[in-house]
């Protein structure tokens, strides 16, 4: 089922992400999946090598989330394939019913673990969906002509709405949206003032596109510092970082994060159309996450 | 041996230049400087009714100190202008545009290849000679050489206090491009254009169809 559909219906969309493990034994991954996120999210994102960390692969994990009946969002990067493997694997999603993609320019290999790769970014997010968008046109980036029936996706992408400056951003998300964006999936958000800033600009100026909102649980104090020092366009203030200095136990327990994305979700929900819960490990606190946040 | 070719009229005319200042370099001696090509389209930007305030020939313009000096002669001509047009490498559009930081300046040619020589090389700016170059779109900061991902579309989203997520010491490229575009006014009126580098062009020798935007 195309995410996009769910939107036209007015569902709020909830969304969720795996990453694959290192190695090739998925069984743990997929059944942490079917334990904790099947049936109380609308899709689950499969990361695409994160963090230029190399990893087993997000097309296959797909695939295995596809054959237990779940949603999967197939996450692609420029930085690892050229033009050629990227419309090829794309294709090749197709063939397995995977309708959604997550689109984006990737990481630099320098941020991961193999330093010395070859950074490939033939194509960039805003290149990357233009393929996609010729593809369903029944072309391939080079004009060539498709075989058969072309295939039709729900494309997605993402969007920093605390970054600063913002208008960088903005221009980039314009031209994500030209060349056929139809959802957003956001970074970290923890300042809602930022948030309902940011939607008040994209609605008034790019008309109707929707927008996840990025959360995760924030797990301790280092971690919210680490992604103020670190992250780019993450900030965590200060008061929610008092919050989690507050009871030591309770935020050891995930129960202070908890609360907190719960909050935000909550501040949040009336701006946006859908929520994006990125858990970074802790896949088994979102079901009393979406309880506390009545979703 | 230096290698350009001309870009074609539509891709220099685009964002609505009115008034230009034309500079071209022959600096190199090695140069395969393509006059010819250049008086024409010179000739076709007249007739397009873009006004050419003057035409000058120089050399080494990948110098500061020669551009500083140029621009200092010409300083009334070239305040009349909207634009600087540069038929150069794309070194010398870059060292120009530093330079004339309200003026917007735009590349004339595209930047094929230097097998072996390079003329006066400045060292603060850098052309990869990636065979079409995108100064134009980029209001004079070079996108292949200022950005780790040679980004062509915007910034990735990686950059901190504006600083690349690469190195933590390089400025991000492209927030300073999008700063330059905005003087401008380009950034909008290029919004729906997809960038998608050529390699083909990176064979050597290789001058084959004018480039042409999605
Ligand atoms: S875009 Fe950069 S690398 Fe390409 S020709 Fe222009 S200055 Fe050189
Ligand atoms: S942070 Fe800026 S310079 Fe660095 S790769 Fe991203 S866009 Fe390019």
């Amino acid at each position: 089922m195309k995410l996009s559909e769910l939107f036209k219906k007015g569902k709020f969309v909830i969304t969720s992400e795996i990453g694959p493990p290192k190695g090739w034994q998925v069984d743990k991954c997929i059944h942490e999946a079917e334990t904790y996120l099947k049936g109380k999210v609308d899709a689950i994102n499969v990361t695409d090598n994160q963090s230029s960390v190399m990893r087993f692969g997000s097309l296959a994990t797909c695939i295995l989330l596809k054959q237990k009946n779940m949603e999967p969002i197939f996450q692609v990067t420029c930085r690892d394939r050229n033009r050629i493997a990227l419309q090829s694997d794309i294709l090749s999603a197709y063939a397995f019913g995977i309708e959604n993609l997550l689109l984006l320019t990737g990481d630099h290999p320098v941020l991961g673990d193999h330093k010395d790769a070859k950074p490939v970014f033939d194509l960039d997010s805003v290149s990357l969906i233009y393929a996609v968008k010729k593809l369903e046109s029944g072309e391939d980036l080079a004009g060539n002509k498709l075989e058969g029936e072309p295939p039709k996706f729900c494309i997605g992408a993402v969007v920093s709405p605390c970054a600063e400056p913002l208008d960088p951003q903005l221009f980039k998300m314009e031209k994500k949206i030209k060349a056929g964006a139809e959802f957003f999936q956001t970074q970290l958000v923890f300042e809602p003032e930022k948030f309902v800033k940011f939607m008040d600009i994209v609605k008034k100026n790019f008309g109707k596109v929707y927008v996840l909102l990025g959360i995760t649980i924030l797990k301790s104090v280092g971690m919210a510092k680490y992604m103020n020092e670190n992250v780019a366009g993450v900030f965590v203030p200060d008061y929610l970082i008092e919050e989690l200095k507050k009871d030591k136990e309770k935020t050891k327990s995930g129960q202070t994060g908890i609360e907190i994305a719960a909050k935000l979700i909550k501040e949040m929900k009336p701006y946006c159309d859908g929520v994006h819960i990125m858990p970074l490990g802790w896949d088994d606190k979102v079901p009393h996450l979406l309880e506390l946040a009545e979703l | 041996m230096l290698i350009t070719q001309i870009k074609s009229i539509k891709e220099i005319i685009k964002f609505g230049i009115k008034k230009i200042f034309v500079i071209k370099c022959i600096g190199c001696k090695e140069v395969y400087f393509p006059e010819k090509d250049v008086d024409n389209l010179i000739n076709e930007l007249t007739n397009s009714n873009i006004e050419i305030i003057q035409t000058i020939s120089t050399e080494y313009l990948c110098n500061a100190d020669f551009s500083k000096i140029i621009s200092e002669k010409y300083k009334s001509q070239i305040e009349y202008v909207d634009s600087i047009l540069i038929f150069s490498c794309g070194v010398g559009v870059q060292v120009v545009s530093s330079i004339l930081e309200d003026k917007l300046v735009l590349p004339g040619c595209d930047t094929l290849n230097i097998p072996g020589y390079q003329g006066l090389t400045s060292q603060n700016f850098n052309c990869d000679l990636c065979g079409e170059c995108y100064l134009n779109y980029t209001a004079g900061i070079c996108p292949i050489t200022s950005c780790s991902k040679s980004l062509l579309n915007g910034p990735c989203g990686g950059a901190k206090n504006g600083k690349c997520e690469v190195n933590k010491e390089m400025d991000c490229g492209w927030e300073k491009i999008y700063k330059r575009l905005s003087k401008f006014n380009l950034a909008k009126k290029q919004i729906d254009v997809v960038k998608i580098r050529n390699f083909l062009k990176l064979q050597e020798g290789v001058i084959g169809e004018k480039n042409e935007t999605v």
